[in-house]
């Protein structure tokens, strides 16, 4: 709908409507046989079958959470001693300033907070979120993907990307419905 | 040749969801709610008795600040009264819906996709009414920062080694982590409502809320990671909090309190009522709602089970409080044990114990567990026990101290009363807001249930 840029193709990609999840999953994998790199697949919930079908596995979520606990650990317990030790030492009948066993629950609340956090808003960075506007909205059907329906979108920054050609080649893969994705 | 053995069929106690579903009409069912339904009369009326009874709050919470604890009905030796006892309550309540949402998704429980995003909202808002007794218990509730560790001019450290400051992590970081879990599962939800609504209102507000969410395979893939790691770091912080919740009476001395026992015994406890109070929720709104092929039988019948099963550990732990006292050999202990059977508090205990061990004892019956009537009234009894054993821990350990001569009784006021029902007016006020402008079950998970929604059909083996 929007045509703002005229530089870059008008076209942002081919979307190709499926009706049911194996019928996707199916086509995913044979657009990736294809050689296409550039194609997302949407559906109205997780489907773990496409995480093969389209070679996703991105695990920096999982590595961010890691890090972020370790800090977490980190710091709960450096925060505790700092402040017992440094900041504040009470000297209560010799008894010793940093007291591991009583830092624990702090340590590992702070750990839980930090890689919890971190694992939300890592996902949504990662994802590109948030977005309020994206191409594949301008497709009429598409508000199908967040309740029954299955698309796959080759986009026209693909190598292999040729209109007539992509749009032959979505049609074998005996969809619903072709339609263009302005940008 | 071998005959194939048939299998004794469970299927009485009905599926996890209706088979006449499909994709579209699961998602048409729980956003129509949202979108679609009349603001019915029944539904404005309960959250006008709701919002009446937050005023008690309000009123309640105002004449504490104007006037000080004094107040409230707490005393030396009792300093805890109700304050602790309702929030201990009140995080109880709140566990069972990180365990349905987190636990219960590492186990592969599939039958929770229903219930959890409910039960959830439940554990938000029980936490917030938690939240609000300790607070208020500090007399001083405007210097309530204080609790946390920041650089100041007094030159002042909070003490880490205290079971108190652990608390402030621990019920913090449980109200911070149980909300972003709940809002990363709501968002493909927001989205569904987003590209469903009519009005241009609504698609602005979901489609905000919503953060753009496009159903990706790419996102969804990140998504389930982020998810399946929140469960994974959900599931030992529940436990944690209603251990560091017992560790405020553990690591004191006070006869009673300082068992090795407490942590389990909380955490068991926690679920037990949690179970109960989603059960209390979840019965009238499935019947309001007619969501009765969502919110099957089956449901009822798991979470009568789970509330059966934890109800048996509190009952052990009752069991072994009376035996460590007896088994001491410690004088205090002892009376302390004794005292709470037979002493001034003792028709607590007593109805505690026809509350928490007799009345479970009902849900053996696979019939009582799928009559819906019968089980929510057993859900309210487990409620009313659970916060009678709060009671009885909290008041019988303290008002008979060490020396007869700082002997004590303690008695609520009625600002105690409006405080503690001005907060069931705020939990029951955001329970009534929350289901009329949020689907209040996943519906996401909704569809992976679904026969159709599987990519292969499962091998027969």
């Amino acid at each position: 709908m929007s045509s703002h840029s005229h530089d870059v193709s008008p076209l942002y990609g081919l979307i190709a409507e499926f009706e049911t999840p194996g019928q996707l999953v199916d086509a995913a994998r044979r657009t990736r046989e294809a050689g296409f790199r550039k194609f997302d697949a949407y559906t109205p919930y997780p489907i773990h079958e496409l995480d093969d079908a389209m070679d996703l596995h991105d695990n920096r979520v999982s590595l961010y959470t890691l890090c972020a606990g370790i800090f977490g650990a980190c710091g709960g317990f450096g925060l505790a001693s700092w402040v017992q030790a440094v900041a504040l030492p009470l000297n209560i009948g010799g008894r010793p300033l940093i007291s591991v066993p009583m830092f624990i629950p702090i340590t590992f609340e702070v750990t839980i907070l930090c890689a919890g956090l971190t694992a939300a808003i890592s996902m949504l960075m990662l994802n590109g979120l948030p977005s309020p506007y994206h191409p594949v909205f301008n497709v009429e059907r598409f508000s199908g993907a967040s309740r029954s329906k299955f698309f796959l979108c080759i986009e026209s920054d693909d190598k292999l990307f040729d209109r007539d050609k992509t749009a032959d080649f979505l049609e074998s893969l005996k969809p619903e419905e072709i339609a263009e994705v302005g940008r | 040749m071998q005959q194939p053995v048939e299998l004794p069929s469970r299927i009485e106690v009905g599926p996890v969801i209706d088979p006449s579903h499909s994709l579209a009409s699961v998602s048409d069912k729980i956003g129509g709610i949202v979108l679609k339904r009349k603001t019915t009369l029944g539904w404005v009326f309960g959250l006008l008795i709701s919002f009446g009874l937050l005023q008690a709050l309000m009123a309640g919470a105002t004449w504490l600040i104007v006037k000080g604890v004094g107040v409230w009905g707490i005393n030396i030796p009792i300093g805890w009264g109700f304050a602790i006892v309702n929030f201990v309550w009140w995080i109880g309540i709140g566990h069972a819906g990180t365990l349905i949402s987190a636990i219960l998704l590492l186990l592969n429980q599939s039958w929770r996709n229903a219930i959890n995003r409910f039960a959830e909202a439940m554990t938000l808002f029980a936490v917030m009414c938690a939240g609000m007794f300790p607070v208020l218990h500090t007399g001083r509730p405007w210097l309530a920062y204080w609790l946390f560790p920041y650089p100041n001019t007094m030159d002042l450290w909070p003490q880490f080694r205290s079971p108190l400051l652990w608390d402030v992590f621990a019920v913090s970081t449980y109200f911070t982590i149980s909300a972003v879990f709940w809002f990363v599962g709501l968002l493909p939800d927001l989205a569904t409502l987003r590209d469903t609504s009519k009005h241009r209102w609504q698609q602005v507000l979901f489609g905000m809320l919503a953060m753009g969410w496009r159903s990706s395979a790419r996102h969804w893939q990140r998504y389930e990671k982020a998810s399946l790691l929140l469960a994974g770091l959900a599931t030992p912080l529940v436990v944690s909090v209603h251990t560091v919740v017992s560790f405020d009476f553990a690591v004191s001395m006070i006869p009673g309190w300082h068992t090795t026992i407490f942590p389990p015994y909380f955490v068991a406890g926690a679920i037990y009522s949690g179970f109960a109070m989603v059960l209390t929720l979840m019965i009238p709104v499935r019947k309001f709602f007619g969501l009765e092929d969502i919110i099957t039988m089956r449901h009822l019948n798991n979470m009568a089970k789970v509330t059966l099963a934890t109800g048996l550990i509190v009952a052990y732990g009752y069991m072994f409080e009376a035996f460590f006292g007896y088994y001491s050999a410690d004088i205090y202990e002892k009376f302390m044990i004794w005292n709470r059977m037979t002493g001034p508090y003792a028709v607590f205990y007593w109805c505690l114990i026809l509350c928490n061990i007799v009345t479970p004892q009902f849900l053996w019956s696979k019939k009582i567990r799928t009559s819906p009537g019968i089980l929510w009234i057993i859900s309210i009894v487990v409620n009313i026990g659970m916060w009678l054993e709060r009671f009885v821990i909290v008041i019988t350990s303290l008002h008979r101290d060490f020396l007869p001569s700082s002997w004590g009784m303690y008695w609520p006021t009625r600002w105690d009363w409006a405080i503690y029902v001005g907060t069931i007016g705020l939990f029951l006020t955001l329970i009534f807001l929350f289901v009329r402008v949020l689907p209040m079950i996943t519906i996401f998970e909704l569809r992976m249930l679904l026969p159709g929604a599987r990519v292969k059909e499962p091998v027969t083996q």
